[in-house]
């Protein structure tokens, strides 16, 4: 296919902003609202030197994993000791993490719990063995009141205004000037003096017809991770109820791949277990309620033959029971046509009640809906529609579709500098924290590498270190001055690309929706998910895959993203889902490249490699890494060192 | 649908240049037919029923029908949402109603300080570890 460029012949040339900020923070997430917390406290002891600008592509008080609100902060220290969270996170993802990030964000991180809760959100405390909400507990958690843990991590919440409440403190410290919402960057900018050196991103006004520029001395990027990349199971109206939020793209990855930043552990995946269709949380149901999940006959299906034949294959892994263990063994019974998979939410609430008195036990059962109400209201919805009242009926559980991200119960993302006063290795640190290998270019949240199981606290606080080392490395790089080696209009071009492209070919059919010329970008999404779904082992597969199916995927992607050029936009939302799929595309190209070169099936029950169905510690008890070549256009892979820095 | 909007009941925020739910959709789903002066979720298969633009409407416009893929006729989730704590009515298939108020936040809305009574940060300790909070408490951080 012959490529399409745009000089503005047929679509309206759009106005340019540009914009010069020594920080420039890429997200309006819980990550990205800690970094500008705490760069801004910084650059106050700095005498106002630098100016800090952040771009969210949504408006700050909704936008990201947190919009809908939740009903737990999930990493919360209390008296637990970093190294055991070191433990519990390296069992949980199967072996291979960063444990000196890991052991970092575990010392820090519950400094921003106790901000949120200064700041006004309810936290549940324990009172006389009951729990009480938020609102009317005595005490704060700073000052010693006992936490409602769900988990030996996870603390519950009133949270519906989580995100509003840590949201309104960040726009506080910057201030709404330096604030660009609505704004969906598109891609980040090399310097063209120094290489290898960011200076700058592009994107444009998803509400008028504006580009806009940023130069800048140092980048954070907090722009989540990726969903919709595998096709999901519903895929009609209901492809919008993903489980991670649909909004999250995968600009986070496929901005820093292109500009060469490292990646780690892209092969890792995330495949929830959840209430079927709705995906509602079930973390407070099986830790907080203690419900139990069976196959239809009411047998457990983490033992007998299950449990065995994963021990023979996976070895020690298996007897962990970790995440991604668990699914394995659901998914053996479903394939045997154990199924429906049933929580016992029914069970679980009479057990409960055979200690508690009337009242008690609604207090509890409006837990039990706050759960949901406060982060996964469509849930509610099932419920509602489906006449199911927990307390009366068991739910069906299933695994979801695959999602790339790397705060929750997953690791993928981005190779990144650790703190240098802890004992880790010299290929473990290069400077400043959290820095990718592009010089100035630091990463947080869902996108900082084989460091899972932040959450939202995690996230945040990491923001923070983010924050305070973007105004150290200013500081040290002072004199720096951004250098770009494209033009405003190029620039420009390149993003107008899909509007010229349809108001060229526009008239050329009766039905603009079907061209011989270009691709709509609904129907790209379609196929990207298609090919993931069918050769990347997603759920039609049973979440198989291999070498060879792997490579004749990648074959179709090849394809997929020239023909990404060839997208058609009509107006400005499609622009914005036409550069969303482009970022999806090079998300999901990095996931299948990694799966590729690990020749094992690191985490079963997320995905199998049917080539190599086992876990090999001796081979691949190692971080499988690989970095884009911006100028050459190759992506190699490789093998880094993993070390152990918290005993067993 | 999603969500969706109630014809009668929306009055395109008054011609305002910016709607409510339009400005907080996080996924840019509500858009304004300006002919009408009604808003409409434009692409209903990208809503992750967050409920955002059902909660911030001013004229209770918005609400949001299960997802037609999976969720029987009849139920709805009608949130009302206040200053410091928000009411649900769960209305299920066979009419039974359930009613839930719980609090989602305890300083009012705006009020927040961020840096209020958090010492100052000392740049000469930029290079240490822990954060500014950490730091003005005097807080030694462990290590491996
Ligand atoms: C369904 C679900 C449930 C969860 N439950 C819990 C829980 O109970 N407890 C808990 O502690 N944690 C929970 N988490 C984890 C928590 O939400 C995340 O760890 C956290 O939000 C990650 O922060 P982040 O900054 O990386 O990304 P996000 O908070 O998702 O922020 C990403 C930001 O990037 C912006 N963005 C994206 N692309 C672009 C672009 N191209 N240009 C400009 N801006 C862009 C988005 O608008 C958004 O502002 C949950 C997550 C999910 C998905
Ligand atoms: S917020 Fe409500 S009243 Fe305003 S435009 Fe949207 S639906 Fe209509
Ligand atoms: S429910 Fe959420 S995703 Fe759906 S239209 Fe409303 S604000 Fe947007």
């Amino acid at each position: 296919m012959e490529k399409e460029t745009c000089n503005f012949s047929y679509c309206e040339k759009p106005e340019i902003v540009e914009i010069e900020t020594d920080i420039l923070i890429v997200g309006g997430g819980m990550s990205a609202c800690g970094a500008a917390f705490e760069a801004v406290r910084w650059n106050q002891a700095a005498g106002d030197k630098f100016k800090i600008t952040l771009v969210d592509k949504a408006a700050m008080d909704r936008s990201g994993a947190v919009a809908m609100g939740l009903s737990a902060i999930n990493t919360y220290m209390g008296k637990n000791d970093p190294e055991d969270y070191v433990r519990y996170v390296r069992s949980d993802l199967m072996g291979i993490i960063r444990e000196d990030l890991v052991y970092d964000l575990g010392r820090v991180v519950d400094d921003s719990v106790w901000l949120f809760e200064k700041w006004g959100l309810p936290i549940w405390k324990k009172e006389d063995g009951h729990s009480v909400d938020g609102a009317t507990a005595e005490g704060t958690l700073k000052g010693g009141a006992t936490p409602v843990n769900s988990g030996r991590w996870q603390i519950m919440i009133n949270g519906e205004s989580y995100k509003v409440i840590v949201a309104e403190a960040a726009k506080a410290a910057l201030g709404m000037d330096n604030i660009y919402e609505r704004i969906f960057i598109v891609k980040y900018l090399l310097d063209d003096a120094v290489e290898n050196r960011i200076a700058g991103a592009v994107g444009f006004s998803v509400r008028e017809n504006k580009v806009y520029i940023f130069k800048c001395n140092t980048l954070l990027s907090g722009c989540g991770g990726a969903v919709n990349v595998f096709r999901p199971r519903s895929s009609q109206e209901g492809q919008g109820r993903a489980w991670y939020p649909v909004w999250n793209s995968g600009s986070g990855y496929a901005t820093g791949i292109q500009v060469g930043a490292e990646l780690t552990l892209m092969e890792n995946r995330f495949v929830p277990a959840r209430f079927k269709d709705g995906y509602g949380p079930v973390g407070a149901w099986f830790l907080f309620f203690k419900a139990k999940a069976t196959n239809a006959a009411g047998e457990d299906y983490c033992t007998g033959e299950n449990f065995d034949d994963a021990v023979k294959k996976y070895g020690a892994y298996a007897e962990k029971l970790g995440t991604c263990m668990r699914n394995h063994m659901m998914m053996m019974d479903m394939k045997a046509g154990k199924g429906p998979i049933y929580i016992h939410t029914d069970k679980a609430m009479a057990e409960l009640a055979k200690t508690m008195d009337k009242k008690q036990m609604k207090h509890l059962e409006a837990e039990a809906w706050e759960d949901f109400l406060d982060m996964c209201i469509g849930q509610a919805g099932v419920w509602a529609g489906n006449d199911i009242e927990p307390d009366l009926k068991p739910s069906e559980i299933m695994p979801t579709e695959p999602y790339l991200l790397g705060s929750h119960a997953g690791c993928a993302g981005f190779w990144c500098s650790g703190p240098d006063d802890l004992s880790s290795p010299d290929h473990y640190k290069w400077g400043y924290n959290r820095m990718s290998t592009v010089t100035g270019l630091f990463m947080m949240g869902d996108i900082c590498g084989a460091s899972g199981h932040k959450f939202s606290s995690g996230s945040h606080a990491e923001g923070r270190v983010v924050g305070k080392e973007a105004i150290r490395f200013c500081g040290d790089n002072a004199d720096f001055k951004p250098t770009i080696n494209q033009n405003a209009d190029e620039l420009a071009g390149e993003i107008y690309l899909p509007f010229e492209v349809y108001e060229k070919y526009k008239t050329y059919s009766t039905a603009p929706e079907v061209s011989p010329h270009y691709i709509k970008p609904k129907m790209l999404q379609a196929r990207l998910q298609k090919i993931a779904d069918e050769y990347f082992g997603g759920v039609s597969t049973w979440y198989m895959t291999s070498k060879t199916m792997l490579e004749a995927g990648l074959a179709q992607l090849t394809m997929l993203k020239e023909d990404a050029g060839l997208t058609g936009a009509a107006d400005l939302h499609e622009l914005l889902r036409a550069w969303e799929n482009y970022h999806r595309i090079w998300s999901i190209e990095a996931h299948a490249k990694h799966i590729l070169f690990r020749e094992e099936s690191r985490y079963p029950g997320y995905y199998y490699r049917g080539d190599h169905d086992f876990i090999d510690d001796e081979n691949w008890r190692c971080f499988v890494n690989s970095k884009y070549d911006p100028k050459t256009g190759e992506w190699p892979v490789f093998k880094k060192d993993y070390v152990q820095m918290v005993s067993d | 649908m999603p969500s969706f909007v109630i014809a009668e009941k929306c009055d395109g925020c008054k011609a305002q240049d910016k709607t409510a739910c339009q400005y907080i959709c996080p996924n840019d789903l509500m858009a304004l037919d300006r002919d009408l002066m009604k808003a409409y979720n434009q692409e209903p298969e990208q809503c992750w029923e967050c409920y955002n633009c059902v909660k911030i409407c001013p004229t209770q416009a918005i609400e949001v029908r299960g997802y037609a893929d999976f969720v029987p006729l009849g139920g709805n989730v009608i949130p009302l949402r206040g200053s410091d704590s928000i009411m649900w009515t769960v209305k299920f298939r066979n009419g039974k109603l359930k009613r839930f108020k719980f609090p989602i936040r305890t300083t009012p809305e705006g009020s927040v300080d961020p840096f209020d009574g958090i010492p100052e940060a000392d740049m000469s300790k930029i290079k240490d570890q822990g954060l500014c909070t950490h730091q003005g408490e005097g807080k030694e951080m462990p290590k491996i």
